[in-house]
């Protein structure tokens, strides 16, 4: 049944709209992407961008007021949306797993941690109890949680945030998944334990030869971890190129901005390059290109028509109608010195 | 630095929590020292960076300075006089010239007054406006000069972004014109692009103002940016401390080198190919701290003297302190 040559996942002309009391969101509006066997795809955009939307989207957890509107999501080249949503149910938590932000709120109080991973192998993989427990403990062990014998019977309260994050992850990979969607996985932690959570994934994905869609706000995240990444900006993915690319010579003047207005240890500059203005309200956005109001290079094209993703030369594909015209990030020179 | 320009000093102080009782029917008490033996100054117009991660006791330092946290033992000067058990009217009257910033825009303003009862709050509880009417003017101006529109003042917080949000609690902190400002973690909660716009209002009002400014903050790279000298926390005790540059390019403590290589930076190949130093574990519990030095159970580099005996801090180079047995 399934199409051997297909893109592990598919993301064709996805629509997400929100039915609220103010008015229509246009949370998601036309994105598509793939995402390759083994790859690591970072989602990156900020607050109200659709990036989180769009995760869900893919593992089937929009709720009313929320609905997709438009679009197929293909998994192996099989529509997971159309039908009775049987596929759906069998491939998410199975083949496609999730990890949250919060650690604190994703995890059950009143249950032991055993319990709780033992539960998905016993739902999905039929196992008995004594097969699950001895399958938690090597999934502990995988994450990199001492004494996992011990903490099996541990509970959530127990554990401190990157321990329940490895909990979470040890979770997702319960049964294999071949991808696993991380949505701001490590932003309620830690910087020393967020690089440990970090090179953890890196390592899972290297053994297990896993897929990632590494949802993030912080280029940095994605610059260590991904080979591709997507930049959304309301509703639409503005650019989607190599990471090597996309840092080196941005492409849309957003992506451009969001480089030069992050600070780097690395690098000292008198006075940070920002932004004006904020995105637009996603109720009715606006008709042109959403990033015009706050682009210096917008002209009049800009504000009435908006740019569809197209490719460029090097391969990677950009929506806007100058490409490559604005500043990219200061260029690196040896740091010395603060301020 | 000489006296006169050192505007905060804090001398030794610890603030310690009771967090419950141990022992047979309760009769020990237990003692978190959330602050422990903690010295610094801050010079008029300098910017202190403070960072730590969660339960350093950074924020608690902010408090104690602002004497909203009672400190166990230690000394806190501001401008020259000994606040430390200052009270009442006095206390009243000192607590114009300090104020804070907080972290979370959302939350930190009161969702049922408009922006100018907001600002001007400050005032009137201090006596320098009769009114929101009365104070007017001077709304408006710190409005403009934070940079929001000139219709903000009678809106609600609802109606702005957090960005906007932030500007409003800056604006709301600098109508008592203060000299020192606690920022804690102004711009943690805001948008990469957004939070370049703050950072950069922040810079600008101190210029102007000669704002001296704590800023407190777990974001490694907005410190080095907006620093002139940074203050390294670990589980309540200060490891390193010095100028900005000294900290990053002459790393004296390990925990700040492995803080440092903990942050990613955005460029591909560099951080593909940066050693970077995964500390195993994670900050030992402030109530029941590890003997000696409080990082010896992650210290890649910890000896035997480590696990025994705290080092003290002490100055490594000119102005440039760490505490640490191997540096």
């Amino acid at each position: 049944m399934t199409d051997a040559d297909a893109p592990l996942l598919q993301v064709k002309h996805l629509f997400v709209k929100f039915f609220t009391r103010r008015g229509t969101v246009h949370a998601v509006r036309d994105v598509s992407f793939d995402i390759a066997r083994g790859e690591t795809l970072g989602l990156v955009g900020e607050s109200g961008s659709g990036k989180s939307v769009t995760a869900q989207a893919l593992m089937g957890l929009i709720d009313l007021p929320g609905r997709i509107t438009g679009g197929d999501v293909r998994w192996h080249g099989q529509s997971l949306l159309e039908g009775d949503g049987s596929l759906l149910r069998r491939v998410r938590g199975q083949e496609i797993a999730m990890v949250f932000q919060d650690p604190m709120t994703s995890l059950n109080p009143l249950f032991t941690v055993g319990t709780q991973i033992g539960e998905v192998l016993r739902r999905h993989r039929k196992m008995t109890r004594a097969a699950a427990r001895t399958r938690v403990i090597e999934l502990l062990d995988l994450v990199g949680l001492s004494n996992p014998g011990q903490r099996v019977d541990q509970y959530p309260h127990e554990l401190s945030g990157g321990m329940r994050q490895r909990v979470l992850i040890a979770m997702a990979l319960a049964c294999e998944p071949q991808l696993l969607i991380a949505d701001e996985p490590t932003t309620a932690l830690d910087v020393t334990i967020q690089a440990q959570i970090l090179e953890l994934i890196a390592d899972l994905q290297q053994r297990l030869g896993l897929a990632v869609l590494m949802i993030t706000h912080d280029l940095g995240v994605v610059a260590g971890l991904c080979d591709r990444v997507a930049v959304m900006y309301s509703g639409k993915i503005v650019e989607l190129a190599t990471a090597d690319d996309l840092f080196h010579r941005p492409a849309h003047p957003y992506s451009a901005g969001l480089l030069r207005s992050t600070p780097r240890l690395d690098v000292v500059i008198p006075r940070l390059v920002s932004i004006e203005g904020s995105p637009p309200d996603l109720v009715s956005p606006p008709v042109g290109c959403a990033f015009a109001e706050r682009c210096h290079l917008a002209t009049e094209e800009c504000r009435e028509s908006m740019p569809g993703l197209h490719f460029q030369d090097d391969g990677r594909k950009v929506a806007c109608w100058r490409p490559f015209e604005a500043e990219g990030p200061a260029p690196v020179t040896a740091g010395e010195g603060g301020r | 630095m000489s006296e006169a320009d050192t505007l905060v000093r804090l001398d030794g102080v610890t603030v310690t929590f009771d967090v419950g009782r141990d022992g047979f029917w309760g009769r020990h008490p237990k003692q978190l020292r959330a602050v422990d033996d903690v010295s610094f100054t801050i010079g008029r117009g300098e910017t202190l960076g403070l960072v730590g991660e969660s339960g350093s006791g950074k924020s608690t330092i902010g408090r104690a300075l602002l004497r909203r946290t009672p400190v166990a033992s230690g000394t806190i000067t501001f401008d020259g006089q000994d606040i430390t058990h200052v009270r009442g009217e006095p206390l009243r009257r000192l607590r114009r010239h300090m104020q804070l910033v907080f972290q979370d825009p959302y939350a930190s303003l009161n969702p049922r007054m408009t922006v100018a009862e907001l600002v001007s709050e400050p005032l009137r509880v201090h006596g320098m406006a009769d009114s929101v009417e009365g104070a007017r003017p001077v709304v408006s101006a710190l409005l403009e000069r934070c940079g929001l529109p000139a219709d903000a003042a009678d809106r609600y917080p609802h109606a702005f972004s957090g960005g906007q949000r932030q500007r409003v609690g800056i604006a709301r902190a600098l109508a008592l014109e203060p000299a020192f400002i606690v920022a804690d973690e102004p711009v943690s909660a805001l948008d990469v692009s957004i939070r370049a716009q703050v950072v950069n209002l922040l810079q600008d009002l101190q210029r102007e103002r000669n704002l001296t400014y704590l800023f407190i903050a777990h974001d490694l790279s907005v410190v080095r940016h907006i620093s002139h000298r940074i203050a390294i926390l670990y589980c309540g005790k200060l490891v390193e401390l010095g100028p900005t540059a000294d900290i990053y390019d002459r790393t004296k403590h390990p925990y700040t080198t492995a803080l440092l290589s903990s942050v990613p930076i955005p460029d591909p190949p560099l951080q593909r190919s940066r050693t970077r130093i995964v500390l195993a574990g994670e900050v030992p519990n402030p109530v029941d701290p590890p003997p000696g030095c409080r990082f010896q159970t992650r210290c890649p580099m910890a000896e035997a003297r480590c696990r025994e005996q705290a080092p003290p801090l002490e100055e490594k180079a000119p102005g440039h302190w760490a505490a640490c047995w191997l540096s």
